[in-house]
């Protein structure tokens, strides 16, 4: 059984008279382990997809399982439990609470989970250890880099042990040197068997994932454009389809 | 195919404890990250809560002092009646009225059983002389022993007359302090207590004699600073004068300056002395239309003082007396009842009012504390959109964030309302020390009480709405929020 299971979703805006579907009849399954972008312009719908899979929006229609939880049919407050549990979520401008220091930011979801404090402060001690930050655990995020801030959402994202991992423009915010390394970061979690969502708009970063979507108009695109500058050469070493499921 | 084992899960919707004790700790975080901005929101919760506390410790000081005036003068089941102009419809009947007399005590004393003493009064308008020196007491009347049991007096010198010294109209007295202050000097001004005892003291020209005094009458905090004064002035006293005039000019209380005031003669020799026409020009000095004086003595009570068996059966005995009065006096309704219920009444109806209106003062003042919170707190979320945005994203429950900022709000106000209480002894002290008033506020463990739960009451009401506002905010236009 995949991991995400969506079926012919669709979320309609409407503006007055006017209807705007952000998604239309999406259909698409992630399966346990995977590493798969969403690629797309802006305006595409590939933030409302992720905004939906990641239980921070519901779906006009269509149904959405994840980790076997019909999610549309879940209460606000079993969404928030299951963003706690089953989610993580990195953000293009890394979203950490400027007052709290580092290890604070990063007990942040423990403590909707009700961990105690001191395996809060052990597990975020050892989230931080993974993504090499554990020597700035005291700072505050303003001391931080841009990608020591990234490093540190990830590590927030991760200790809860998530089933799942979606990363919105991680790399939007930084420099490319620092951009790659975050991207190597997830690449390395990837191996580790974590599953992860990459949602960009560009195809570089879309690279380095074995599996893309193409979302346009709120569809996935039937074909890749593998035109795309690198892609075809990354696509065949890493020996798995370009092309979205139907 | 499992549904839902997330929903089923009693983990996931566990709401534990010390996930409010980290709501407390993440409200007292941003207080003190904003204090100055806090510090002005809690001065409101902090000035509603000490006038509050302040106000009810005033009104009870008063209510106690007047109290305590209340019991000084006989208590609840005292009645006195006195003349009283004769109704218009009865006027006809003017020359047949006797007023209050001597026999009218007679028959109430066998046919009112609920009246347990009674004490006839018969005043005197009296210059008193002795010592070289001139006062005219308050009150110098002719009673009957039982006037002791009557009024709560207590002889502390010498003794009061007895039934006897009344038969035989012997020219004694039993004087207050206040009389004995003002003709030989209080012990603040002479430096050792008089006891006049034995002394002539001359009323009206004629001479008595002092065969007792009663112990001096003040309210407990009169006689407590009295004791401070004493206390003080003991140890380093080396001329032997006491400059102390605390007590005796002290004339705030009134109702026990004027039981101070007071002098007692037996009633047959008031009535011998007085209304035979002896010192008939003494009399009409007083100015009294009503006493009318006559050759032959005036036998006329100026008010008759009756003691009933108990409050509750106040209505039944009035009615009594009323009947058996009315019987001796043909009918003729030339007398009428002044019960102490009526003081206690308004001593009642005050404190209700000025419990009510400081009461109300208070609350909109706490109210206005509340307001403020309320707006701040509204201020700190449009602050915070981003903040709870990210809590929502990281798996914060809609009632998280609810309790975030209430526990915020609730916060604030504890802490304004501890520094309130702690404010308003301070208030309190400083009132008392400049006001006025005989009556030391005082500080009721209920008031601390009632003042703490409206403050924290204020701020669970002030933060609901913020709160609510809050938890609502969506999570997606939250975290793009800027």
């Amino acid at each position: 059984m995949p991991l995400v299971e969506l079926r012919n979703v669709s979320k309609i805006y409407r503006l007055g008279e006017e209807e705007i579907r952000a998604l239309d009849d999406v259909t698409l399954d992630i399966g346990e382990g995977e590493f798969i972008s969403i690629i797309g312009p802006s305006g595409s719908g590939k933030s409302t997809l992720m905004h939906i899979l990641g239980c921070l929006d519901s779906p006009t229609k269509g149904t959405i399982r994840l980790d076997g939880v019909m999610i549309e049919k879940a209460s606000a407050r079993h969404l928030a439990a299951i963003r706690n549990r089953k989610i993580g979520f990195v953000f293009q401008f890394f979203n950490l609470l400027p007052k709290l220091n580092v290890v604070q930011n990063v007990e942040l979801p423990m403590i909707y989970s009700g961990v105690s404090g001191k395996e809060r402060r052990q597990r975020a001690m050892a989230a931080l250890e993974a993504v090499d930050l554990a020597n700035r655990a005291k700072h505050r995020p303003s001391q931080l880099s841009g990608g020591q801030q990234q490093r540190a959402a990830i590590a927030r994202a991760l200790v809860n042990s998530p089933r799942i991992v979606f990363a919105d423009e991680p790399t939007g915010n930084l420099d490319s040197h620092t951009g790659d390394a975050i991207l190597s970061l997830f690449r390395k979690l990837s191996q580790e068997g974590r599953t992860i969502v990459l949602v960009t708009h560009d195809p570089e970063i879309a690279a380095v994932t074995p599996r893309r979507i193409e979302i346009r108009d709120g569809k996935i695109a039937i074909k890749i454009d593998l035109a795309l500058a690198g892609m075809e050469r990354r696509a065949a070493s890493a020996g798995t389809s370009a092309v979205a499921q139907p | 195919m499992n549904p839902a084992p997330l929903a089923t899960s009693p983990e996931v919707l566990r709401h534990s404890w010390s996930q409010l004790g980290i709501s407390i700790l993440a409200g007292m975080r941003e207080i003190w990250a904003h204090k100055f901005r806090s510090l002005l929101t809690m001065l409101g919760i902090i000035l509603g809560v000490s006038s509050l506390v302040a106000m009810s410790a005033l009104v009870a000081g008063m209510e106690k002092g007047a109290k305590e005036a209340l019991v000084a003068i006989g208590g609840l089941e005292k009645v006195r009646i006195e003349p009283q102009g004769i109704p218009v419809e009865q006027r006809h009947l003017s020359d047949q009225a006797t007023g209050i007399t001597i026999n009218d005590v007679q028959a109430l004393e066998q046919s009112a059983p609920l009246v347990t003493l009674l004490s006839p009064e018969m005043r005197v308008f009296a210059t008193l002389t002795a010592n070289g020196k001139k006062f005219r007491p308050w009150n110098c009347v002719g009673v009957w022993p039982a006037a002791l049991e009557m009024n709560e007096h207590v002889v502390e010198h010498g003794r009061m007359f007895n039934e006897l010294d009344d038969e035989m109209a012997r020219s004694v007295c039993v004087i207050g302090t206040e009389t004995r202050d003002e003709l030989w000097g209080s012990p603040e001004t002479v430096g050792h207590e008089v006891i006049p005892v034995g002394e002539t003291l001359f009323i009206n020209g004629v001479p008595f004699t002092v065969i007792g005094m009663f112990q001096h009458y003040e309210s407990e905090r009169d006689r407590k600073e009295r004791l401070l004064a004493q206390s003080q002035a003991g140890q380093p006293q080396a001329g032997g004068v006491v400059r102390n005039q605390g007590r005796g000019r002290r004339r705030g209380n009134f109702v026990f300056y004027l039981k101070n005031a007071t002098v007692y003669l037996p009633l047959n020799t008031v009535w011998m002395k007085f209304r035979s026409g002896a010192s008939q020009i003494a009399i009409s000095y007083g100015g009294a239309s009503r006493t009318v004086t006559g050759t032959t003595g005036d036998p006329r009570l100026s008010g008759l003082d009756a003691k009933l068996a108990s409050v509750d059966v106040l209505p039944e005995a009035l009615q009594q007396v009323r009947n058996v009065i009315m019987c001796t006096h043909k009918g003729i309704e030339d007398f009428t009842f002044r019960t102490q219920e009526d003081w206690a009444e308004q001593i009642n109806t005050f404190v209700h009012n000025a419990r009510l209106s400081g009461g109300l003062i208070a609350g909109i003042s706490l109210l206005v504390g509340g307001i403020g919170i309320m707006n701040i707190m509204l201020a700190s979320i449009s602050e915070r959109v981003r903040e709870i945005g990210i809590r929502k994203s990281v798996g914060a429950a809609t009632i998280d964030i609810f309790t975030q900022i209430l526990v915020e709000s609730v916060v604030i106000a504890i802490l304004g309302g501890l520094t309130g209480l702690a404010t308003s002894f301070a208030l309190v002290s400083a009132i008392s020390s400049f006001s006025p008033t005989d009556n030391a506020p005082i500080i009721k463990v209920t008031a601390l009480a009632i003042a703490f739960a409206f403050s924290v009451l204020v701020g669970i009401l002030a933060g609901i709405f913020p709160a609510i506002k809050a938890a609502r905010l969506n999570p997606i236009q939250a975290l793009r929020y800027e």
